[in-house]
């Protein structure tokens, strides 16, 4: 079996990133000119990366599929990031976050990554303060944190409800000041399509120029992934339409591993579905549930009355109502863990008790808050929260409780990144998101953005320059090269199939068939059966797709069509993968809950002594079974256990 | 509920040199719980089966924050609602028997690229000559907390800083002008320390740019103000245009 190296630095835990740091080869600034690198994302982990890099005196050329790098998913994150400050003196430190982290992550994931993270997490804040982020200020001036997420300090920088797009529009800023510099080459409405490599190396890319629809090449002497995650696999997801999978899979297609892909993350407080039309879901943020109390009706005529409209949650007695989480976790209550309240959901709805037309919804209720603390003192916490949920239900939130339900929200897994974030590819990185590194089988609230800029601002940078430091003398790369030739060809064809395939169904009639195998088969719990249906669902789905899909218009114009077709052949391929990879995980962990794994009360049951690896899938070829490589995770400061929260 | 019956006049152009026209298009069925974009998700899915091409139109996260959609709607910029994004838009808001005029953001500088989708990209270049605090991502600044802030100049950088940049300020504007997006820019850091100091450059720069580009003048019609998603106040403007005056006369000394 091959073996993937790690190649995590000697030492002690605390010592290993400084240690990297000192012994990291350097380029010299006037060879940094002559050294082109291509990143390929521009969100929080690909525009920070881009910014530094470009900074350094590298030759950056940036891409990104929208019509503005500002544009980038990471802008939707609400809540928060994590730093170990420790500014509100209540015991927190770099190691406790990082035992957080890990912990949380439920024990798959990798020590000295996390401990790096929680490291370099304080010059996040002070960077990002240093570039005028307009994060939330106490009246003494200072900086104010909340608590997030089942952690017991207040670490979580925030601005109000928009933390993402506040870092975001940080990191794009720092962009737009090295494109003004002329280090940054700006490419927007571009889509990678393809890794190009030469002599085992990763080279360059091809991109569609969305605009014209021409295949250009663009050469580099190192390629960075940070296109996010792969939640739209799901159809419906918090992603943004165009969130999608296709630089990691071309990735793991030229030789990168794609690591825990069944590791995905399911947010138990979304807006549920109200019909097939439905587009995207919308989060509704965890804050909610620290003074929303969370039922279903006892009785199951009751819940069919409100679901057929005929009674609404007003009319069901307190006693006739089942606050399931304080009933099976009266220690954590409403606050329990993200996968913990979105199992609890779908088995009191899977049960018959769900509260809305779809069956598929539960309360969400703020009159005990509302009694205790008055309608002014909860409009002030959530007021924000209220009208966006008004707006889209038409319902109001005072008066009438909340109905929500889980929905995909982050994926943990992506491409295999060794520790410095460098995939099984020389040449070739992954950050943010799309690499699989920090968050184990479960991502705690307020670290994706941690993540994020730790990768693009305070890593990479040291890495790539470790890396590049041999291609020194290596000089331009030639986009003449046959290997380009190659892999332009190969985007042509695939582009003049879509264009040329004359099929009966859309793009999205494929979508939401493959999402919906996803969601009932691979998503909140799993089984082998079921995983077993769904690969030779999405077979099928995939066959027909091939024969059947309808793609409009031309190839040599903007065309969206054709752009969701690469995408979705790409997410049913994923499909595959995940399904396999939950297959051969037979335990319980964080968001994968396999049903033949559990307690007697239903509580997810993990097993360290068999799998606590990380599952990196290598690319085998079309019609062939991935292989498992596993990379086996070492625990040397931290001890293993059984999460509870009763 | 059998939902409602609708007209659409939809603006169709092949590409920036095609002239363009109104398509009409009838709806059926459509569910008051949609939202104006999934309303026309599925005028695409039919035009499709047809043999049609679908009406381009950018969007993205369909939530309200990344500023991509971009719909001109019965003569206004993200329609007939205040305070959202055309996305956020649902169909409750129109009822059955509307005819609901549907076109791009129509601006000098924003040229269309095809039907709905226009080129924002302008936007970009302004803030590139300045938008910005001039610092390295080094991470070795000095502790976040050094420099206290009062709150409330905090929270007027992050009101002027929750700019999406969607355009529905020069879309709605007679001279499409772009002065309240950039005086949010210009206005959002110099509320705070970090941005102070090039303050006065940036305000000159970014001006300078805007004008270069073809945006128009502002004459304080305020309709920026009323069409923004994001209710980005016009004092933004009266700030900018103080750093803007200050700057230039100590250019001329």
């Amino acid at each position: 079996m091959q073996e993937l190296f790690d190649n995590i630095p000697e030492g002690p835990l605390a010592d290993k990133w400084t240690k990297f740091k000192a012994d990291a080869k350097l380029v010299n600034p006037s060879n940094r000119r002559n050294i082109d690198v291509i990143v390929v994302g521009t969100g929080l982990a690909g525009g920070a990366a881009a910014a530094s890099l470009g900074e350094m005196g590298f030759n950056v050329k940036s891409f990104c599929f929208q019509d503005s790098p500002r544009r980038a998913h990471s802008i939707a994150a609400q809540g928060g990031i994590n730093a170990a400050k420790n500014y509100q003196n209540d015991g927190d430190s770099t190691y406790r976050l990082f035992y957080d982290t890990v912990k949380g992550g439920d024990y798959r994931s990798r020590e000295a990554n996390v401990y790096r993270l929680a490291e370099v997490s304080t010059n996040i804040i002070d960077q990002c303060v240093a570039q005028g982020v307009p994060f939330a200020r106490e009246y003494g001036g200072l900086l104010d944190n909340r608590s997030f997420g089942g952690v017991q300090v207040q670490r979580t920088f925030y601005a109000k409800g928009q933390t993402g797009q506040q870092l975001l529009i940080g990191a794009y800023q720092a962009l737009s000041r090295q494109i003004h510099k002329g280090t940054v080459t700006m490419y927007n409405r571009h889509e990678m399509m393809e890794v190009v490599k030469i002599d085992g190396k990763a080279r360059g890319i091809i991109a569609r120029n969305l605009i014209t629809g021409e295949v250009e090449r663009h050469a580099a002497h190192a390629v960075v992934i940070a296109s996010g995650g792969y939640g739209n696999v799901y159809f419906l997801s918090t992603n943004a339409m165009g969130s999608n999978v296709t630089a990691s899979w071309k990735s793991y297609k030229s030789g990168a591993h794609f690591a825990n892909s069944c590791f995905v993350q399911i947010h138990p407080t979304c807006i549920p579905v109200t019909g097939d039309h439905q587009s995207k879901l919308t989060l509704m943020s965890e804050s909610l549930r620290n003074d929303g109390r969370i039922w279903v009706p006892k009785k199951k005529e009751d819940a069919q009355a409100i679901a057929n409209g005929t009674k609404t949650a007003l009319d069901i007695a307190e006693d006739d109502r089942d606050y399931y989480l304080e009933r099976r976790y009266p220690a954590f209550g409403n606050l329990v863990p993200r996968d913990v309240a979105s199992r609890a959901s779908k088995e009191r709805c899977d049960a018959g008790y769900g509260v809305n037309k779809t069956g598929q919804a539960v309360f969400l209720d703020f009159s005990a808050a509302i009694n205790r603390l008055g309608k002014d003192a909860v409009e002030a916490r959530y007021g924000n929260l209220f009208q966006m949920y008004e707006k889209i239900t038409a319902e109001n939130p005072y008066v009438m409780p909340m109905k929500i339900y889980p929905a995909i929200h982050y994926t943990m897994g992506g491409v295999w990144v060794d520790y410095n974030l460098q995939t099984a590819v020389p040449g070739l990185f992954a950050a943010g998101e799309a690499n699989f590194s920090d968050h184990g089988a479960n991502r705690l609230g307020a670290s994706a953005l941690m993540q994020g800029l730790a990768d693009g601002y305070f890593v990479l940078p040291y890495t790539i320059s470790n890396y590049l430091a041999d291609d020194i003398t290596t000089g331009e790369i030639s986009t003449d090269h046959s290997a380009f030739e190659q892999s332009e060809k190969n985007v042509k064809e695939r582009l003049d199939f879509f264009m040329n395939n004359n099929g009966s169904k859309t793009v999205d009639h494929f979508h939401k068939r493959l999402g919906k195998v996803m969601w009932e088969k691979c998503g909140m719990s799993r089984s082998k059966e079921g995983l077993e249906e769904a690969l030779a669902e999405i077979k099928a789905i995939r066959e027909e797709f091939w024969k059947e899909v309808k793609v409009p218009g031309v190839q040599n114009s903007l065309n969206q069509e054709l752009e969701k077709a690469g995408r979705v052949a790409d997410f049913i391929e994923l499909g595959e993968l995940m399904c396999h990879d939950a297959l051969s995980r037979e335990e319980s962990c964080g968001g994968h809950f396999r049903e033949e794994h559990q307690t007697p009360e239903g509580e997810a049951l993990r097993n360290d002594k068999d799998y606590s690896y990380v599952s990196a899938w290598k690319y085998k070829g079309e019609n062939q079974t991935p292989e498992l490589v596993k990379e086996h995770l070492k625990f040397e400061n931290i001890e293993l256990k059984q999460r509870s929260y009763k | 509920m059998a939902g409602m019956n609708l007209t659409l006049k939809v603006w169709r152009q092949k590409g920036a040199q095609d002239k363009g026209r109104i398509v009409e298009y009838k709806m059926s069925a459509i569910s008051p719980d949609m939202s104006f974009l999934e309303m026309m998700d599925v005028l695409n899915d039919k035009l499709i089966l047809k043999g049609d091409e679908p009406v381009a139109f950018d969007h993205d996260c369909r939530e309200g924050i990344c500023g991509s959609c971009s719909m001109y709607i019965n003569g206004e910029p993200h329609g007939p609602e205040n305070l959202i994004t055309t996305c956020q838009l649902h169909m409750r808001s129109f009822k059955d028997g509307d005819t609901i005029y549907i076109e791009p953001w129509r601006a000098a500088a924003f040229p269309v690229v095809k039907d709905l989708v226009v080129d924002r990209s302008a936007f970009d270049a302004i803030i590139q000559v300045g938008g910005y605090v001039s610092v390295n991502t080094s991470g070795n600044t000095q502790d976040a907390n050094a420099i206290p802030i009062p709150k409330v100049d905090a929270d007027k950088a992050f009101d002027a800083a929750t700019c999406i940049g969607c355009g529905a300020c020069v879309a709605t504007c007679k001279n499409s002008s772009a002065m309240l997006f950039t005086s949010a820019k210009i206005s959002h850091l110099a509320h705070l320390p970090q941005g102070k100091v090039e303050a006065q450059q940036r305000a000159l720069n970014m001006v300078e740019k805007m004008d270069e580009l073809g945006f128009g003048n502002c004459t304080n019609t305020g309709d920026c103000e009323v069409q923004c998603p994001k209710g980005i106040s016009l004092d933004n403007i009266a700030l900018m245009n103080r750093e803007f005056l200050s700057a230039s006369l100590k250019a001329e000394k």
